[in-house]
């Protein structure tokens, strides 16, 4: 079966081939799927990235009062906010947060579904990070937490300057494979409509009826995402490395 | 409360609608993670073989399948299958094949990682001994390893549980596209999404606790 290369160089609308495959190369008003192909991917690194702020903020917030001394009601609240994200499909929640919260709660009813995307992608993500900040926390000598308090540090203090910087250390292996989680997650976005990768490549598949072009684009710029963020998060791991302390090279020792 | 009205939901409801898509959801996690588990394995010791001819195309299949988001190996089973063996198989089936060679990279790391933690004075006894590879693995080492795996396969089924729910996609009727229908038909769709919810979130934290049950069972026991 050949494959049909030049469907991406086609205006969307008339369907011409358009020189130069951008809309750009037809003049003004032409656009090729090329094009849409490209703010596709804008729209899942869009949705990705945003859902990724969000995540890291409330998981950083529920996975640090969970390991909070003398606190049980915030940790009882933390470890319940896991459970409840953690326990319902990704898609049911995408589905509760655009057709259910807009009309439960007025204050959201004009609220863009892109924000909508993210409070889900993000909210369910948290779960999964607060569980990771939590292990890292957790993972640390019980003296780096005495000898902060030892110092007269507060507790926000020994946090923000003893226990937090090395615990991020550790979670980065897991925080990397989170944030690609994240990046495939944030596929889900089609059932509500929003043009990123996977809802381009159902529809283009079904105008074109070229489905085996459209979905090796569209996965070969997943799978070059993916390594994208895994040499990113591996720079990241490299430049914040403190000398000697060993536990952040990941691959579980033995 | 809130304007929402869930009388509508009856037993006739549930058994109409929903029974037959809960069906499907279990028995798809089901098959897959058996499905999954079996291919995962074999995967798994094509890795650790030492022999590139098998290590690197698994490597490539496992790590492929594990940078590109399952509603799309959804998309291209649907698509390609049918092209391949020449008739329609239908969205059900095509979930089922699709879940299996999805679920297999990712219990294959799980298996690779379970056998990697088998200390390697295992591997020296069983060899001392005068078994054969096979014999090594069959006897000594999976065993082993498997028992390790348990909690890890049960956490990684439960996520296998939530992902049926992106059978959507290809519209195979699981137990959420019974709540979507059910909701559409008897316009009750807001109250049928927060039962969908309710359902699901049941169901996984009583696995989740079962899970957590297991493991400090075995962590005794050691």
């Amino acid at each position: 079966m050949a494959l049909e290369w030049r469907i991406f160089c086609q205006d969307t609308i008339d369907r011409t081939v358009v020189a130069g495959c951008f809309g750009s190369g037809g003049g003004a008003g032409t656009n090729t799927y090329l094009d849409w192909l490209i703010s596709a991917w804008g729209q899942t690194v869009l949705v990705a990235g945003l859902s990724l702020v969000v995540a890291l903020v409330v998981g950083s917030i529920i996975g640090t009062i969970r390991t909070l001394p003398d606190s049980p009601w915030l940790a009882r609240f933390g470890n319940a906010w896991v459970e409840l994200f953690r326990n319902i499909p990704l898609l049911v929640q995408i589905f509760l947060w655009y057709h259910v919260v807009p009309v439960l709660f007025p204050a959201f009813a004009d609220t863009p579904k892109l924000v909508l995307v993210v409070a889900g992608l993000g909210l369910f993500t948290s779960a999964r990070i607060a569980e990771q900040v939590r292990a890292g926390i957790q993972a640390l000598p019980r003296g780096q937490r005495y000898a902060g308090m030892a110092l007269g540090f507060t507790t926000p203090q020994y946090y923000r300057y003893v226990l937090l910087p090395m615990a991020y250390r550790i979670i980065i292996p897991p925080l990397t494979s989170e944030t690609m989680n994240i990046f495939k997650n944030s596929s889900v976005a089609f059932a509500v409509s929003i043009t990123e990768l996977t809802f381009f490549a159902q529809q283009v598949a079904e105008e074109t009826s070229r489905g085996i072009e459209v979905y090796m684009a569209v996965t070969a710029l997943y799978i070059v995402s993916a390594l994208t963020i895994n040499r990113i998060m591996a720079f990241i791991e490299k430049r914040v490395r403190v000398p000697g302390f060993v536990a952040s090279t990941g691959g579980g020792g033995h | 409360m809130l304007g929402l009205d869930f009388s509508f939901f009856t037993g006739e409801v549930f058994r109409g609608y929903i029974l037959s898509g809960m069906y499907f959801s279990f028995a798809l996690t089901a098959v897959a993670t058996l499905g999954g588990i079996v291919f995962g394995t074999i995967l798994a010791l094509m890795r650790l073989s030492g022999n590139k001819f098998l290590d690197i195309p698994a490597a490539i299949y496992v790590n492929g399948m594990r940078s590109i988001p399952l509603l799309m190996v959804l998309l291209w089973f649907f698509l390609l299958v049918p092209l391949l063996i020449g008739r329609a198989i239908g969205a059900e089936m095509s979930a089922v094949i699709t879940f299996i060679a999805f679920e297999a990279a990712y219990f294959s790391e799980i298996v690779r990682a379970g056998i990697q933690s088998i200390a390697r004075g295992q591997v020296y006894a069983g060899q001392a001994l005068g078994m054969s590879y096979a014999q090594n693995m069959k006897l000594v080492i999976l065993p082993q390893a498997f028992r390790n795996m348990i909690p890890v396969f049960l956490t990684q089924t439960i996520i296998l549980f939530q992902d049926t729910s992106l059978v959507y996609i290809i519209t195979a009727h699981d137990m959420l596209h019974g709540f979507t229908v059910a909701g559409n038909n008897l316009s009750h769709s807001r109250e049928s999404y927060i039962l969908a919810a309710v359902f699901y979130f049941v169901i996984c934290y009583t696995l989740s606790w079962l899970v957590k049950r297991l493991q400090q069972k075995i962590a005794i026991i050691r």
